[in-house]
This record gives structure tokens, C-alpha cells and sequence, in this order.
């Protein structure tokens, strides 16, 4: 009997010119758990969605149980037997467990819901979960809405279950319960994938992991046969010497100070969870981890867009001296006290610039409070838009010319640029060259370093490891809002940062229990 | 003063003046909770009413040419179905133009609410001219038809038989239209899936159902209910006759129950008969001056702008407008 | 559990399938909107037809006569198109701002209330232009009061402010038949107030009633088209209105600006209410803004939140309406009706102009997986 629950035979997906998927190949056998593993932008959940019914991959095959299966929508995936549990829950809030159990199935017109109930408890005591059915999503915890997710792929009658990083939103205790219900299904015959970043996990509980890297499929190995090692090699690849300028610091003194900064989200959940950590003026301080560790939250409470629960923020004014909170102050207060903040967020043209307005337009959004009138001036914003254009080689029609028309590189000059322009005194920029080709970066690394020998403190959040080595001075590890090291980026290796990253202290806790 | 047959009167007023808002209502309530704000109900009502008139006329005309008696039954199936076709088919417009070319709701709906309007205003005031008639509109036979009351219940029970069983036979169906809306709605899959649907499109969508499809089935037949209560002010209240601007703003005033009625439409029964009371009330309240009755009628809307406020300070989620009520969805295919 | 046994179908990939456009040539954009207006005059002479029987180029020709025909017609265009036009100007700000406020109607009415109570209660009691001063200043306040009470529930409650402004329409409504039935309890009816003193009326230019109007209209159209493009709070409108999280990270404080930013609509919209009691009706109804505030919203919608635009959107609509008008008393009494088909028109019209918004934002692809295809996708992965 032919074992082999799904295939895939040299998947390739594009999204224009940008190739998410590369010849991926992989096999997973009904009462196994396959792993994927692979960095930020490796390609994972690209690849998961073809199988789910999302995209359709550019080129190809999928087999189902040796037969090959074009699957268009989410419900042809259910007609395959494939369920996946996406990280972000696709729940409707306002339902009942049951209810959105069975959403969407056919069936008899009319419902039974205590019917459904009881089935829904049925599972739920198959596989050991613990679930009330009557009770609505929004009263949920994220680990009850995850088991709402499983049951209803479960109920659907899948044998084929994907698990997009399932245990990025658990605590410790719900992420082990989780495992033990993982391994029942695996008993019970199901084929599960699940996608993490997280290497002891994969340790302890596949059987197999299949390794992406940047699009590419690496291979599969046995986890009886690898170590944490020799993943995070397959992982990050070997070291590439990218050749990136980095001048040393001249008289670094401390520019701010973070000191046991918490804040959690609605549900309860702790983004950041006693963050400390300083910045010195003439430094590149580098951001490493998994996406969604709470890099975002921790430049936002820094820029004074993210209320925290506790710790402090201080900042030191180099030309007064004076030592200013920064923590529970809105952005405009923050400029009033004299701090020169420049942020360039992650998302660009929904935080950083307006897409619908022209370059012009966008310098002015910090400018354009300055002086009495009542009008704007828009002379200075037109030379500075001009200059930023000239120098920084941006490539528009004009300066009026909407800015998202422009490409990533060109609006990330624009943003870059003015927020260079107003010669800060602390520098923030999130992944920066997202999405740049290869000489749009270097401009940008070039720019940072040159703010640098100003004198800037300067934080870079980055997702390439080889690129946050080369460029920074320090590298700050944040794993599940935590701080897992501050180390030196002169004398740390890719494997070192990789196993920070994966091995975040609350997984360490976890999986010493 | 207040005798029990001035109160009974007073009811019977309120239910004969709050069936075609329990229409527009319930028919808006189904379409809303696909997510879509139709704010051309009031011109879709307008069109069920005089759809209603075109084919009712045009069957007594054909009648009277003939020189044959109008048959009762055909008068109501003939006027019935003109009604419907005419509102689904505005319906049909508007999601066409919101569902498939993703224009904006609102701005569809009011010029959706002018066409109908001026269609409707159009229609009954040139149909006759059309057969060379002079005069305005009148459907004998139609009319009486619809307003046939129920034949042994209507005098048999006393007063009460004469409240309540004394009706055409459109406010029972108003009424039982109404009940399954709110059967389907809460007891049925397809009606799960449309809740859902109005709520959180991409997870509808991602739990396989044909989002675009629930979008355009409810608000169609949504349309055609509420064109029902259009063609039930025009045969029974107005007795087959057409005024302009006769319908006033009771367009309106059936989505301000979908309000007041919290999105359900047990709740709307009581909630359209409140507000027919409130709408005539002023008549029934002795010694009120003609102002004085201006701000009587004032108080539907008053009172659904409290609740609308109250409900969103109280911000409890069962009462809140289907959470994607508004806005288009699009699944980018790439 | 329920539908496991159903066997998997054999599938083709969708045929069509739709993706935002990132760019669009300017010429092309224009080209489609232009296209779009043609296809919608001409739907409109062929909807006419249907109705009325009257052959198309009568249609054409009615339509240009009821708008051009004699100087008092074309002087009647200009004063419709003028006070649309001021409305549909009025509701910008708030638009802009992504504020869906569905009550210019009765924000408008409620600024002719106010005018209109002053007058009644003035009479001429103060010199003509105080009185107007003091009308101007009701109607203002009026206005700005119907629209900030929903705004000010939407920013602290998030109040869906689309449902409440169409509610206060209705209660404004009310509140006009309570005051002409407190005013004349015997007809709830209002004739034009001073009608011999002409206390509180805009004065008659160049023998021209309509002039007036049109220059003040033309004067809002003016500040609203500089406020919005050219002032700190205009462009703190674009902010807000294209995106509240790039507001809050530039330190905007989004709840000030949409509370001033409803005032400020709510207060134009009192402005114009002003203007139609002042300039031309001296007295109030709850027909006499005749839907224009409703009519305003589309048109503003449809000219992109643009005054300048605005001008071309409410002469096109006026005319549309003008030339109804015109072919219905060419019918007379032939069809009584026919004084409707301008709300038909108009409504058409505005449907097209919606529509032709998908073909300017969205791209239509038809799928074809050609060889041609593959070796795209194979030049991107060598790439």
C-alpha cells in the first residue's frame, strides 16, 4: 500500500519578479510529522498556501495519495482532506465554537447545534483537547481559538494537517499540550506539517524536517539523524562575506536607555516581557529575530505609539545633557521635549508615507506643523523632496508623482531620506531593505553608516543574518518578546545568532519542564 | 375617552402602518447581514409598489378590454410577481455594482433610492397616459383582493377577530416572512454561513464559502421582500392607488428598525408596529396641537439614534452591526 | 465527518481573475471617465426614449433647450448647478476624512430653520444686513451642531456615523414641520418672510437674483479648494483620511481633527442653508434642499473629493436634470409623470460614473497557462 500522503514535485511560485518558491519538492507519509524550517521569507507559508488552496503554484505537481490534484480554493482543499490551521485564526468571533465548526460544510439545511456540540466534544475527548463548545471566540484565549482551529479541520474529516507556527502565540504548558495532541493524531494515522522557526521543537517532536532557503528547497532530513547544529547550518547557509563598510565608533556614549519594559496585547499576551537594553550614540545597534517577536512593539514604545504596562525609557539629550522619559508620552509630545526621533517603520506606505501622495507631500508629514501660518509652506518640502530625488538616485516621474508607484527601493529612499533630513539624534529603522535589490541596500547601508559617523545612535532591525553581522556593532537577540543576549557582531557567528533566535528563554523553560 | 375599541383601533392602526416597514426592514436586516448596506431600500420599496401597480393595471386593463370579471386570485399573482421581478431586479443592480465592481455602498444606494424614486413617481403618474386614460391610477379589483380579510376568523372572534383577523393577507405574510428570516438565520447552515459572511468575509471565504454568491443571494431576496412592503402600502393601504411621495419616508424609517430591531428580525415584528404607532400616534392622542404632533413623529428616529448610541458605548458584541456591514471584499487571486 | 466520502472533482484553474491596478497612464484614466460620461448620456437619451416615446434627437434637443434655451433657463442652470455644487463642496471635508456622513439633507435644512427663525422673530427690527449677519451665524451653528453630534459619538464611541446622520435627516425634517405648524398652526405653511421689506434677503445683482448666489457659492468652492489642498488642517484631512496609522505616527491626534474637520462640513452645509433662505426661498419647507443633499454626496463621491471637478459634476447633473425637466413640460399634461425622469437620469448617471471606478482601479485578466507563460515564470527563477 502506498504510504505517501501528499507530494509535492517541483513547485515554483513567483509573485512578479520576486521567486517565493523554487523547485520545492517534499513527501509526507500518513502517521508522520514533517517539519519545516526556514528563516523569515524562506518560502513556508508561500508553499503551505498552495497546498491549502490559496495560490496556485506557477508550476508543478501536487499529489494526493499518488494521484495528482489541482486544488483552486480552500474547499477543494477540504474535498482533498487537507486542513490548515493558518497563524493568523480565521475565525468569526461573534460564533460559538460549534458554530464555526461547521461553518461553511454542507449538510442538511437545518442544524442541530447540540448535535454538533456533542460532536465537537466527541473529538475533543478523542485527542484530549479541552473545549467548551457553547462558548463564544471573543471569550477565548489564543489557545482555545487554536483548538477551535484544529477541531474544525478535524471535524472536516482531514488527514492531511498544516500548522503554520502554532506555538508562536502559546505559553509553555499549552504549547507542550499541544505536542501531546500533535503525536495522537500521528497515531491515529494523519499526516501533519507544521512550520517553525523554533529548532528544539522540531527536535522533540517530528519525525522529519524539510528544510527552505530563500525560495529553495535545502532537502529532508531524519530528526533521529540531525542536531541543532546541523539545522541551523541547513538553515542559514554558509557565511557570505558581503563586503559591507563598517567604520568603528568614535566615543560611543549612551543615547537611551530601555529598562524592564512590559506591555501585552488584548488577549493578555506579553509582546514585550521585561526588555532592557541601551543604545550609545556613534553605534549601530542591531535587531535579530523571528519576525513577530516584538521588534515592532519595541520601536513603537520607543517612538511613543505603544502604551506600556511598565519599565521606563530614557532618553539622554546630548545638548542639554538632561536625561528625558520618554515611556507613556505621545510622538509630538516626544518631539516637544527636544528629542530628535527618526523612525522608519516596517510598513512603509501604510505607517511611514501616504501612497496616494506625491514626495512632496510625504516630506511634509513631520514638516508641515512648522511655523505660524495657517497655510503650508511647501517650498522647503519641494527642495528637500528635490534633493532627496538627486542625491539618493530616486527613480519617479516627478515629485508629485504618488509614491506608491514608485518600487520598494525608491519609496524606501523617500522614507530614509526624510527621515535622515531632520539630522537625528537616534536613528530607528526596521527592515530597512525589505525587499531591495542588491544596490538599493548598499545605499542604504551607506546611509546608516554615514549617520553613524555623525554621531546617531542607531537601531537596525533586520531579518538577513549575514547583513547584521557585517554592518552592525552590537546585535540584541529578541525571541517571544523576550531578550535573549546582547553580543558583540564582530566576533559572533550565524549559528550563534540562529540558535538565540530559536532558543528563546521561554522555549528553554519549556522544554526543560 | 379611551374606550377598548379606541385602543384596538389604535392597535390595528399601528399593525397596518408598520407592515410595510416590517418589510423593508426584514428585507434589509437578510440583505445587512451579507455585509452590505443598502441604502437604495427605499427606492427598491418605491419600485415594489409600483411594480406592483404595472402589473396589476395591466391585467385589469386586459381584463376590461376582454370584457371579463378580474379574477381575484390572478390579480394578487400577476401584481405579486410584477412586484418582486421589479425590486429583485434593482437589487440585482446594486450588487452587480457592489459586489462584482466593488463600488461604494453608500453612493450605489442613494442613487439606487433616486432612480427608484423617480421611477416609481414616473410610472404612476403617466401609466394611464400611456392607454390614452386621464384621471389617476385606481386597481379596483386588485386592491380588493389584496385586502380580503380572512373569512370566518375576521367576525367570529368579536373584537378581537376584528383587530387582528381583519387584515389583507400581506400582514400575515409580513409576519411569517419575518419568523423564518429569523428561523434561517439562526437555525440554519446556509443562514450560519451568511451571518458569517457578513462578519468576517475572509474567513468565510476560507472556510470555502462563495462569499460573492451569499452577497448576491441575500441582498436580491432582501430586495424582493422589502419590495413586498411597497406593494402592500400601494393595494391595501393606499387602496391600489398611486400618490407622489405617498410613501414618504418610511424607507428610512424601515432601516432605522433594522437599528432600533438590533439586526433581528424577531425583534423587528414588535419593534415595525412601535413604529407605526408612533407614526400615527399623534391622530389617537387627543388635544395635541398640530406641532405638538410633529414632534410625536419625530420620536422613531430620536429613539433609534439613542439605541444606535447606546449600543456602541456599551460596545457589547452581539448587538453591533455586522462588523464588515459596508465595506466590499476582495480576495486578491494572483 | 459530514461531506468526507464526497469524491474530489477533476478541476480547471478560474478563467478571470481581477487584480488592483498599481498604475494607471493619466491619458488612459481620463480616456475610460470620459468614455464612461458619453456611454451614460447616451443611456440616459435611450432611457428617455423607452419612457416617454420621444424619438432621441428631441431628446437631445429638449435637453439642450431646458438648459440653454432662453438667458432665464441657462441663468435657472447656473443657480441649481450653484447650490448643488455648494453642498456637494460642504460635504468634502468630512468625505475626504472617510467620514460617511449621509445627512448634508438635513444639515442643510436645519441651516435654512435657523435663517428662517431669525427672520421671523427679527422681522425688521435691525438694518437688512445685521439681520443677514445674524442668520449667517445661526445657520452656521446649526449646521455645525446636526453634523458634530454624530461626529463627536463616532470618535468616542465609534458610533457608525453613516446610520446616525441619516437619522438626524429625518429628525431635522421634524423639527421643520413642528416650527411652520408652531409658526402657522392653522397650515404649517410659511410664505416667504419680509416679502415687502426685504430684510434679510440677499441683494438682486445686475438685476440678476440668481447672481448672488452663484458668486458665494463660487467664493466657498474657492476657501474649500484652498483649505483642503493648501492648509496644515486640510492636509492633517488627507492624513487621516488615507491612513489613521500613519496620522498617529506623524503625532496626530485623530480624534480632534475628525471632530473639527465633521464641525467644519456640518458648518458649510449650515452656510448653505443660509444661502437658499437668504438668497432665494426667504421662508422654509421640508422639500425645499429637494434632495441636493443627498445628490451632493454622489457627486462628490463621483468628482473624487475635488471641488474644482465638483463644478463639472453638478453642472453635468443640473443639466441632465434641467433638460428632464424640459422634455416634461414639453409633454404637459400628456404625461403627467414625465416631471420625474430628472431623478431617473440623474441616478443612472451617477450609477455609471460609480461603475467606471472598478475598470480605473482594478486590472481584468484572463488566464492562460501558454507556453508563453511558463517561460516567464522559468526567466524569473534563472533570474
Amino acid at each position: 500500500m502506498n504510504n505517501v500522503a501528499i507530494e509535492l514535485r517541483g513547485i515554483t511560485k513567483c509573485f512578479g519578479s520576486v521567486v517565493a518558491n523554487s523547485n520545492v519538492n517534499l513527501k509526507v507519509y500518513k502517521g508522520e510529522i514533517l517539519s519545516l524550517l526556514g528563516e523569515n521569507g524562506s518560502g513556508k507559508t508561500t508553499l503551505m498556501n498552495m497546498i491549502s488552496g490559496i495560490y496556485h503554484p506557477d508550476q508543478g505537481h501536487i499529489l494526493v495519495n499518488g494521484k495528482e490534484v489541482v486544488i483552486n480554493s480552500p474547499h477543494d482543499a477540504f474535498e482533498y482532506k487537507i486542513g490548515m490551521i493558518h497563524q493568523h485564526f480565521k475565525l468569526v468571533d461573534l460564533f460559538s465554537a460549534a458554530e464555526n465548526v461547521v461553518l461553511g460544510l454542507d449538510g442538511e439545511g437545518r442544524f442541530k447545534l447540540d448535535e454538533i456540540e456533542k460532536q465537537v466534544l466527541e473529538i475533543s475527548n478523542k485527542y484530549g483537547f479541552n473545549i467548551d463548545p457553547k462558548k463564544k471566540i471573543y471569550d477565548m484565549s489564543v489557545s482555545e481559538k487554536q483548538t477551535v482551529e484544529i477541531i474544525k479541520v478535524l471535524y472536516r474529516g482531514a488527514d492531511i494537517l498544516i500548522l503554520d507556527e502554532p506555538t508562536a502565540v502559546l505559553t509553555p504548558q499549552e504549547t507542550q499540550k499541544l505536542f501531546d495532541i500533535l503525536r495522537r493524531m500521528r497515531a491515529d494515522g494523519k499526516a501533519i506539517i507544521i512550520i517553525t522557526h523554533k529548532l528544539h521543537e522540531v527536535l522533540e517532536l517530528s519525525d522529519k524536517v524539510a528544510v527552505l532557503r530563500r525560495g529553495e528547497y535545502i532537502g529532508t532530513v531524519n530528526t533521529a539523524e540531525a542536531t541543532e547544529e546541523s539545522l541551523t547550518e541547513m538553515m542559514v547557509g554558509k557565511k557570505v562575506e558581503l563586503n559591507i563598510n563598517r567604520p568603528e565608533p568614535v566615543n560611543p556614549t549612551e543615547r537611551l536607555r530601555v529598562m524592564n519594559i512590559d506591555c501585552k496585547n488584548r488577549d493578555g499576551v506579553k509582546l514585550l516581557d521585561n526588555v532592557s537594553f541601551s543604545v550609545n550614540a556613534g553605534e549601530i545597534l542591531g535587531i535579530a529575530g523571528i519576525a513577530g517577536s516584538g521588534q515592532r512593539e519595541l520601536l513603537e514604545a520607543i517612538a511613543g505609539l505603544q502604551k506600556l504596562d511598565s519599565g521606563s525609557i530614557i532618553y539622554n539629550n546630548p545638548k542639554t545633557g538632561a536625561e528625558e522619559e520618554l515611556r507613556d508620552k505621545s510622538p509630538l509630545q516626544i518631539r516637544e521635549l527636544g528629542v530628535r526621533l527618526s523612525f522608519v517603520p516596517e510598513d512603509r506606505l501604510g505607517m511611514g508615507l501616504v501612497g496616494n501622495m506625491g514626495v512632496v507631500d510625504n516630506m511634509m508629514l513631520r514638516s508641515y506643523r512648522r511655523g505660524k501660518s495657517i497655510f503650508l509652506e511647501r517650498k522647503g518640502p519641494t527642495e528637500l523632496a528635490n534633493r532627496i530625488i538627486q542625491e539618493l538616485e530616486v527613480v519617479t516621474p516627478s515629485a508629485e508623482t504618488p509614491v506608491r508607484r514608485l518600487s520598494g527601493g525608491n519609496v524606501q529612499k523617500v522614507l530614509l531620506g526624510r527621515e535622515i533630513s531632520s539630522s537625528p539624534t537616534l536613528l530607528m529603522a526596521a527592515y530597512p531593505v525589505r525587499g531591495l535589490d542588491i544596490n538599493s541596500s548598499y545605499l542604504i547601508y551607506d546611509l546608516l553608516n554615514e549617520q553613524k559617523k555623525k554621531g546617531v545612535a542607531v537601531i537596525f532591525v533586520g531579518e538577513d543574518l549575514d547583513v547584521l553581522i557585517d554592518l552592525c556593532d552590537k546585535i540584541l537577540v529578541i525571541g517571544g518578546g523576550c531578550v535573549s543576549d546582547v553580543i558583540d557582531a564582530r566576533s559572533t557567528t550565524k549559528n550563534e545568532i540562529g540558535y538565540l533566535m530559536t532558543n528563546t528563554k521561554k522555549g528553554r523553560r519549556a522544554s526543560d519542564e | 375617552m379611551f374606550t377598548l375599541e379606541y385602543l384596538m383601533g389604535f392597535v390595528a392602526t399601528a399593525i397596518i402602518n408598520g407592515t410595510p416597514l416590517l418589510f423593508g426592514a426584514v428585507g434589509e436586516i437578510l440583505t445587512e447581514k451579507s455585509g452590505n448596506l443598502n441604502l437604495g431600500i427605499p427606492g427598491i420599496m418605491y419600485i415594489g409598489g409600483i411594480s406592483g401597480i404595472i402589473g396589476g393595471f395591466l391585467y385589469e386593463h386586459a381584463c376590461e378590454t376582454a370584457g371579463i370579471t378580474p379574477i381575484p386570485i390572478l390579480c394578487i399573482i400577476v401584481a405579486l410577481l410584477a412586484s418582486l421581478l421589479g425590486s429583485t431586479l434593482i437589487a440585482l443592480v446594486y450588487s452587480f455594482l457592489t459586489i462584482t465592481l466593488k463600488a461604494n455602498q453608500n453612493v450605489v444606494g442613494l442613487a439606487l433610492t433616486t432612480l427608484g424614486v423617480g421611477l416609481g413617481d414616473f410610472y404612476g403618474g403617466s401609466l394611464l397616459s400611456f392607454f390614452g386614460k386621464d384621471g389617476s391610477i385606481y386597481l379596483e379589483a386588485t386592491s380588493k383582493a389584496f385586502k380580503e380579510k380572512i373569512p370566518f376568523l375576521s367576525d367570529s372572534l368579536g373584537l378581537f377577530g376584528q383587530t387582528f383577523f381583519s387584515f389583507g393577507f400581506l400582514v400575515y405574510v409580513a409576519v411569517i416572512i419575518a419568523v423564518i428570516v429569523h428561523f434561517f438565520l439562526k437555525k440554519t447552515r446556509v443562514g450560519l454561513n451568511l451571518r458569517a459572511v457578513g462578519e468576517n468575509p475572509a474567513t468565510a471565504d476560507a472556510a470555502g464559502i462563495n462569499v460573492n454568491l451569499y452577497k448576491y443571494l441575500a441582498t436580491c431576496i432582501g430586495g424582493a421582500i422589502a419590495g413586498l412592503g411597497g406593494l402592500y402600502f400601494v393595494m391595501d393601504y393606499s387602496v391600489g392607488g398611486w400618490t407622489n411621495g405617498g410613501f414618504g419616508d418610511r424607507g428610512w424609517l424601515a432601516i432605522a428598525i433594522v437599528i432600533f430591531a438590533l439586526w433581528r428580525p424577531n425583534t423587528a415584528i414588535l419593534s415595525s408596529y412601535i413604529f407605526g404607532g408612533l407614526y400615527v400616534a399623534s391622530s389617537y392622542i387627543m388635544g395635541l396641537s398640530g406641532s405638538e404632533k410633529e414632534i410625536i413623529k419625530m420620536l422613531p428616529y430620536i429613539v433609534t439614534i439613542i439605541v444606535l448610541v447606546f449600543v456602541s458605548a456599551r460596545k457589547k458584541r452581539e448587538h453591533q452591526p455586522p462588523a464588515s456591514l459596508g465595506l466590499s471584499y476582495f480576495r486578491e487571486e494572483r | 465527518m459530514n461531506n468526507a466520502e464526497k469524491k474530489p472533482r477533476t478541476k480547471r484553474e478560474p478563467l478571470i481573475y481581477i487584480t488592483k491596478r498599481s498604475d494607471l497612464s493619466l491619458k488612459k484614466s481620463l480616456l475610460i471617465r470620459a468614455a464612461v460620461i458619453l456611454g451614460g448620456i447616451l443611456c440616459c437619451a435611450i432611457i428617455t426614449m423607452l419612457l416617454t416615446g420621444v424619438n432621441p434627437i428631441n431628446v437631445f434637443g429638449s435637453i439642450i433647450n431646458g438648459s440653454f434655451g432662453t438667458p432665464g433657463k441657462l441663468w435657472n442652470l447656473l443657480q441649481a448647478a450653484a447650490i448643488l455644487l455648494g453642498i456637494s463642496v460642504a460635504v468634502t471635508p468630512a468625505f475626504k476624512m472617510r467620514f460617511w456622513n449621509t445627512g448634508a439633507e438635513g444639515q442643510v435644512l436645519i441651516g435654512m430653520l435657523a435663517s428662517v427663525a431669525c427672520m421671523f422673530y427679527l422681522k425688521d427690527s435691525m438694518p437688512s444686513f445685521v439681520t443677514i449677519i445674524i442668520m449667517l451665524v445661526a445657520s452656521t451653528v446649526a449646521g455645525a451642531l446636526w453634523a458634530g453630534i454624530p461626529g463627536f459619538f463616532k470618535a468616542i464611541w465609534n458610533t457608525n456615523e453613516t446610520l446616525f446622520t441619516l437619522m438626524m435627516n429625518y429628525v431635522a425634517m421634524q423639527l421643520v414641520s413642528f416650527f411652520l405648524l408652531f409658526w402657522d398652526p392653522s397650515h404649517g405653511y410659511l410664505n416667504p418672510l419680509n416679502s415687502d421689506t426685504k430684510n434679510g434677503w440677499l441683494p438682486t445683482l445686475f438685476g440678476r437674483k440668481q447672481l448672488i448666489i452663484i458668486l458665494i457659492v463660487a467664493v466657498i468652492t474657492a476657501l474649500v479648494y484652498v483649505y483642503l489642498k493648501r492648509s496644515k488642517q486640510g492636509y492633517e484631512i488627507s492624513v487621516v483620511g488615507e491612513s489613521e496609522n500613519t496620522a498617529r505616527y506623524i503625532g496626530i491626534n485623530v480624534k480632534k481633527v475628525v471632530i473639527r474637520t465633521v464641525l467644519i462640513s456640518g458648518a458649510l452645509c449650515g452656510v448653505m442653508g443660509w444661502l437658499l433662505v437668504s438668497g432665494n426661498s426667504h421662508t422654509v419647507s421640508t422639500t425645499l434642499v429637494g434632495g441636493n443633499g443627498f445628490t451632493a454626496i454622489m457627486v462628490s463621491w463621483m468628482s473624487k473629493f475635488n471641488p474644482i471637478i465638483m463644478v463639472f459634476s453638478s453642472l453635468l447633473v443640473c443639466f441632465l436634470q434641467r433638460g428632464a425637466g424640459q422634455i416634461a413640460s414639453d409633454l404637459g399634461t400628456e404625461m403627467p409623470g414625465a416631471s420625474n425622469i430628472g431623478d431617473v437620469l440623474t441616478g443612472i448617471m451617477i450609477l455609471f460614473v460609480v461603475a467606471s471606478e472598478f475598470f480605473v482601479s482594478y486590472d481584468v485578466h484572463f488566464r492562460r497557462r501558454t507556453e508563453k507563460a511558463d517561460k516567464e515564470v522559468e526567466k524569473n527563477v534563472h533570474a
